[in-house]
């Protein structure tokens, strides 16, 4: 099992979406919400999600196909 | 250790995350203890580098720094800038000359020093320059193992100067995004310390110093304005933890804060972008595209907090254009002497921008960080337009006067 923490960032075609329930749903995937911070037309989620590392890439790859730009969670590492 | 937005605390430990909240976690002192020791003269009596803050940093007494003579770089008086600008207290700190030639020397050396004493043998690191310059180089000097990761398409000049560490070089064929996450997914499945992400909140105490410094190269006064580039933003916000610990600690003379405005490349720009917008404290990503490669971090870990500082202390977050950047690398070196990179570039021209928009009246004492060298990035300026004042002449006295006019 792994774990990811992740940042979700949906623009405002998004927002409206249920992404994650549909992540939890179609893959075998635990999701958990640490932060979220979501308006009318944009938002991000603090999103930890955790399952077995090939499970991982597909809800990753599901998330990025849906629009969602998907970021580690602490942002930008590469320094 | 602290979370900057639940609060919860940890025990000192390789982690840079908010388990619950996933915010970023910040090293925390005993300030009554620190009270009582920490002085102006026993940091004076210290070593010729930043390793006499060390009582400020998290790194125990006991423990062995590794170290290369980081820090105490020149605080200079920028006359001749100054006086293009209209500023007379204008001052350099030049933080290209650590012994990597950019300021993470100041950040690595913390990390690596608080690495190898909590049993890390391997030091790590996700780099498109800079740090992977300094990660090498500090990880020879403390004999551990070291991998660094870097985009395959990264300039040659810079992997020369990373290679010759001799690290292990993992090349990713892959974009910036791709190295990104790569490296967040190795953190949780090896026992390495990465020295931008687990142990970041080590790594990130070490740029207080440079704050540390400058107030005591000026007489223990705080400017009352510094300059800094931005690129995760990590740096500015331990610059406003420094000033205020300069202040708790009773080692500058008045309480006041400086202002703390931010410089950014318009190539790559999000924490301007919100500054300028209703929002400042939330910071959209963008596709870094800018010759300002050193900071061109599109999804900045820190920007929010960069937005909520300046705001707070009555600074600005100002961006330039590329032509701007190379302006500002030639307008430092013609009338200072020194050759920057282009994240001095980028800091040299908003100073300048900013200045000639009238933002000062010109006896306010302003500080700009110059925080990498010119000979890192010395490919933009061959690219654009070699040199104005060049001539060539035959190898004759006649030739020269011909073409020369003294
Ligand atoms: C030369 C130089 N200046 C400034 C920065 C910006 O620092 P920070 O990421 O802490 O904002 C960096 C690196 O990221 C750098 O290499
Ligand atoms: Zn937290």
């Amino acid at each position: 099992m792994g774990r990811r923490r992740l940042k979700l960032i949906f623009g405002s075609a998004m927002v409206k979406e249920p992404v994650i329930y549909q992540l939890g749903k179609q893959f075998a995937l635990v999701t958990n919400i640490r932060r979220a911070d979501v308006t009318r037309d944009q938002g991000w989620v603090l999103l930890e999600i955790t399952g077995e590392a090939e499970e991982l890439d597909r809800g990753v790859a599901y998330l990025e196909s849906r629009g969602v730009k998907v970021e580690p969670a602490e942002g930008d590492l590469v320094e | 250790m602290r979370c900057r937005e639940c609060g919860a605390e940890y025990e000192l430990q390789a982690t840079h995350v908010c388990e619950m909240c996933f915010g970023p976690l910040d090293v925390v002192y005993d300030q009554a203890a620190l009270k009582k020791v920490v002085s102006r003269d026993r940091i004076e009596k210290g070593p010729k580098s930043m390793w006499r803050y060390r009582d400020l940093l998290p790194v125990e007494d006991s423990v062995p720094v590794v170290t290369l003579g980081e820090g105490m770089t020149p605080l200079v008086k920028a006359e001749r800038l100054g006086a293009e600008l209209g500023l007379r207290n204008l001052y350099l700190k030049n933080d290209s000359m650590n012994p990597t030639n950019s300021f993470k020397d100041r950040v690595v050396s913390v990390a690596i020093s608080w690495a190898r004493a909590h049993g890390f043998e391997t030091i790590a690191c996700a780099s498109t320059g800079n740090l992977a310059n300094a990660v090498a180089a500090y990880a020879a000097r403390a004999g551990l193992e070291c991998f660094v990761f870097i985009p395959v398409d990264l300039e040659p000049a810079k992997v020369v100067s990373i290679g010759v560490f001799d690290p292990n070089v993992v090349a990713v064929r892959g974009n910036y995004d791709e190295v990104n996450r790569l490296c967040s997914q190795l953190v949780e499945s090896t026992p390495w310390a990465f020295c931008n992400i687990n142990i970041r909140p080590f790594y990130a105490e070490g740029s207080k110093t440079l704050t540390f410094e400058t107030a005591e190269q000026l007489g223990w006064k705080l400017p009352d304005e510094i300059i800094i580039p931005i690129a995760s933003g990590c740096q500015f916000v331990r610059h406003r933890q420094a000033a205020r610990e300069l202040v708790e600690y009773g080692l500058v003379r008045e309480d006041r804060v400086p202002k703390f405005t931010g410089a950014q490349a318009l190539g790559c720009a999000p924490v301007y972008n919100a500054f300028k917008s209703d929002t400042p404290e939330r910071v959209l990503p963008v596709k870094p595209n800018t010759i300002a490669r050193s900071i061109a971090i599109g999804n900045p870990s820190d920007g929010m907090y960069v937005n909520r500082i300046a705001l707070e202390t009555g600074g600005v977050v100002e961006a330039v254009t590329e032509e701007e950047i190379v302006a500002g690398i030639r307008l430092l070196a013609r009338t200072e002497g020194i050759f920057t990179e282009t994240a001095g570039g980028v800091t040299i021209s908003v100073l300048a921008k900013l200045a000639r928009a009238g933002r000062w009246n010109g006896d306010e004492v302003v500080v700009a960080y110059v925080t990498g060298h010119g000979l890192k990035t010395a490919d933009v300026l061959a690219t654009a337009n070699g040199h104005s004042r060049r001539v060539e002449i035959e190898p004759t006295l006649k030739s020269f006067r011909e073409v020369v006019k003294i």
